[in-house]
């Protein structure tokens, strides 16, 4: 069927880009760059043979998370698919019990039962890390139902990519979360390809749009620049927690790797990878504007890569020295023993 | 120091691979994310890229070598300051052109060396103590509808994280009218009519579960979970193992299961052993009223999800339902409903009726069976099932549902393996015929389980006539 159908033109979120304070964009710079470097180091080890089965990255993806991270509070929730570890370090959980369940030992969250997809964190209310596209929506509208249910003024982040959004269980939660007016914010990671399918080929109509016969605010958003996803979410935010039920924000985002580790990636140009990386970088473009505007000094930056880069390598010895799980965990966690 | 760049994995099953093209050359400046050099897996041709700045000292394999293995050096990256002289001296050997060891080793411990001992493998398993006989000392009579909705309302007053949630269980009170009085007790926060859209409000249940409220999600019947199934199975079963212990799911999914009357094969199916067979899973399926109240008692307190199948021709029977609400019934405990010497007959939910009736008709004919209740599905009480055997030594099981990977497929099995040489003739299974359901009330009735079907099977057991 020929594509050539008009899109119409999106509503880009317009909230002005806040001011951000300079304490503010390094503590954003360091988050990604962490991010950037847990997932260069997580190839790295998996080239290595160290971690096993699918490894979905998040490079390229990282001002999405920790723009919306940054407007969250304590006790809010985090949802997401398969693709989260990014979400987990934005979380604030430990890199290195992160990159021990990558390597299925002992010392990671989900103590080596879990791995890549799986993983969770009851402290920092981070409810997975979960395989199945789409799950995670239902699961998420659910969290919100409790803090709804718990009256405790808290909501819920739901992550999912613009392939999950076309699972029909998406659109059996927004109905349930707009009839009760469900404390959560559904962000899709619109990265343009649900593993190897363009948006264009799957999608039909614009995904910020796909709430609206339910009645819930939808708006896109430049998913490569940290303060203005940070910008919407505060606003957001702050319409959900006074009760107005959930929104959409459509971050448009990219990844820069394939799918999972054995993607080779030919459903697109190499032009078109080079040219997000070398325009739109998240991580580049702050670093610019940190820059510029003199908020920092080129050896400022280069202390905060090397401090990440010993937090990256203490995680990746750490998940190389942690044990496997002994074989008696075999049958641990199966049920909770009353 | 100078780093190596090893030959990596790219898919889960790579043991070795073509180095096709260097993208780099020596000498080149590389910072993190540059493309080095192209790989030909068995798959595809991928991109291997630096995760280290520097520059290339040395390229150890050659563009065009074939069969390098997983984890070759290929190459030296250099830092500030450091010679190719370092890098030659500290590269090693080129790996030889030799298939790749796989990348997971065999450590040469086979599992019987190596596994604990699981659950299944041990003796046969003991059911949880129970004090329930003591309770029958004062009893009402209680249709099983009206049990079923006690149970609710008890633990909806003892806890306050209990809610129920499905179609139809507020207003209308009921599709099946198990809810009645619900809403008006515990207002429309703790008793949620839904949409109807099972996959969406099974998973929105799980989600409220992982944060610690108690939900009882109701089907309207089992037929209708298959849509959800995915969040009973993958979300609700699974998580606590995924997440090594931390994220618990007490959940309880209740309705109707099985065949009602006349309603056809999309409406008539037991799926007892399909969610038997998953661990992570609580399975019950009581037959008496007092059995429905005190087992859906212990499923909502259950911290774990519980698939509680009740059954629509149920609904309306009455039995005697102690009036103590301290009254609880384990999971995990069989019932013995009659005493007999000659044969064993197992059934749950409304089989057990059937089987009580096949009793009485063995009477006649001078044969005694012994009837168990099996309540609990998943743990199943095995211990109960193999005594019996050891004494009559002929095992029937009943049920509605398929044969094939049945209940009675599965305790044939554990005859095998816990009483076997007790067994005086092979276990024989009394099961709903291996079609669809037709709609046709003769046809249907011989799908279905029958107390003469049952009594001739266990004459057969005890070779006679």
């Amino acid at each position: 069927m020929a594509a050539s159908r008009r899109r119409p033109k999106a509503q880009t979120e317009s909230a002005p880009k806040q001011a951000a304070s300079a304490e503010e964009m390094i503590k954003f710079y360091r988050e990604m760059l962490l991010i950037r470097r847990f997932e260069e180091k997580a190839g790295q080890l998996y080239g290595m043979g160290l971690i096993g089965g699918f490894c979905h990255l998040y490079i390229g993806q990282e001002a999405v998370v920790v723009g919306v991270q940054a407007a969250l509070k304590d006790g809010d929730d985090v949802i997401t698919s398969y693709r989260d570890h990014g979400h987990m370090l934005a979380c604030g959980m430990d890199p290195k019990g992160v990159m021990a369940e990558l390597t299925g030992r002992r010392g990671g969250y989900s103590k080596g039962k879990g791995g890549s997809m799986h993983m969770f964190s009851r402290e920092k209310n981070f409810y997975g890390g979960h395989g199945i596209v789409g799950a995670q929506v239902p699961l998420g509208t659910g969290l919100a139902f409790a803090h709804k249910y718990n009256k405790d003024d808290g909501l819920s982040a739901v992550y999912s990519g613009d392939g999950a959004i076309n699972q029909g269980q998406v659109y059996e939660s927004f109905n349930m979360a707009a009839l009760w007016k469900l404390p959560v914010l559904y962000v899709i990671e619109n990265n343009k390809y649900a593993m190897g399918t363009s948006q264009e080929r799957a999608a039909a109509g614009e995904l910020y749009q796909r709430g609206s016969a339910y009645g819930i605010p939808g708006h896109q958003v430049n998913g490569m620049d940290v303060l203005e996803v940070r910008a919407a979410a505060e606003k957001w935010v702050e319409y959900i927690r006074a009760g107005n039920g959930p929104v959409i924000l459509e971050m448009k985002t990219y990844r820069y790797r394939g799918h999972s580790m054995s993607d080779p990636a030919k459903y697109r140009t190499k032009e078109e990878v080079e040219k997000m990386r070398s325009e739109s970088d998240p991580i580049d473009n702050l670093k610019r504007n940190l820059l510029d505007g003199a908020y920092v000094t080129e050896d400022q930056l280069k202390e905060i890569d090397r401090e990440v880069k010993a937090v990256v390598t203490e995680a990746a010895e750490f998940s190389q020295q942690s044990p496997e799980p002994d074989p008696a965990e075999l049958w641990t966690d199966v049920l909770v023993e009353a | 120091m100078p780093i190596e760049v090893l030959m990596p994995a790219l898919s889960p099953t790579m043991t070795e691979g073509k180095l096709a093209k260097w993208v780099k050359k020596e000498g080149d400046e590389v910072k993190s994310g540059d493309v080095l050099a192209e790989i030909e897996t068995d798959k595809a041709t991928m991109e291997v890229e630096a995760v280290d700045e520097g520059r290339i000292g040395k390229i150890l394999v050659a563009e065009g070598t074939e069969n390098v293995a997983v984890n070759t050096p290929i190459a030296v990256i250099l830092g500030e300051g450091e010679s190719a002289v370092d890098a030659v001296s500290a590269a090693p050997v080129p790996a030889p052109k030799v298939a790749a060891e796989p990348v997971v080793k065999d450590s040469g411990a086979r599992p019987d060396a190596t596994l604990p001992t699981g659950p299944e493998k041990g003796p046969a398993a003991a059911p949880p103590a129970s004090d329930e006989d003591k309770f029958f000392d004062k009893t009402v009579k209680k249709t099983v509808r009206e049990a079923l909705r006690d149970a609710m309302a008890e633990e909806m007053r003892r806890d306050p994280t209990v809610f129920l949630m499905g179609e139809e269980v507020a207003q209308y009170q009921g599709a099946y009218k198990v809810s009645q009085g619900l809403l008006q007790e515990f207002g429309a926060d703790r008793v949620i009519d839904t949409p109807i859209t099972e996959y969406g409000f099974a998973g929105l249940g799980v989600g409220a579960a992982f944060k610690g409220l108690r939900p009882i999600v109701e089907f309207m019947t089992f037929n209708f979970a298959m849509q959800a199934i995915d969040h009973i199975v993958n979300s609700a079963a699974k998580t606590l193992y995924m997440s090594g212990g931390q994220m618990g799911c007490p959940i309880v999914f209740r309705g109707p299961n099985g065949a009602a009357a006349r309603v056809a094969a999309q409406h008539s199916q037991d799926f007892t052993p399909w969610y038997a067979s998953v661990p992570g899973l609580k399975v019950v399926a009581p037959y008496s009223a007092s059995d429905f109240k005190g087992l859906l008692k212990s499923a909502i307190r259950d911290p774990n999800p519980v698939i509680f199948l009740e059954n629509e021709i149920l609904y309306g029977q009455t039995f005697e339902v102690p009036e103590s609400e301290d009254f609880i019934v384990p999971i995990g405990r069989a019932k013995i409903r009659r005493t007999g010497t000659d044969v064993t007959i197992t059934a749950h939910s409304l089989m057990v009726s059937y089987a009580l009736a096949a009793a009485e008709l063995l009477e006649k004919d001078g044969i005694s069976a012994e009837v168990i209740d099996l309540r609990s599905i998943r743990p199943l009480d095995t211990e109960t099932i193999v005594n019996s055997v050891k004494k009559t030594n002929r095992l029937v099981t009943v049920e509605e549902a398929w044969p094939t990977c049945s209940i009675g497929s599965e305790l044939s099995a554990l005859m095998m393996e816990h009483a076997f040489d007790y067994l005086d003739a092979p276990v024989i299974r009394v099961n709903g015929l291996d079609v669809p359901m037709p709609y046709a009330a003769n046809l249907e009735k011989l799908v279905l389980p029958s107390p003469d079907r049952i009594a001739d099977a266990a004459k057969k057991a005890c070779y006679r006539k």
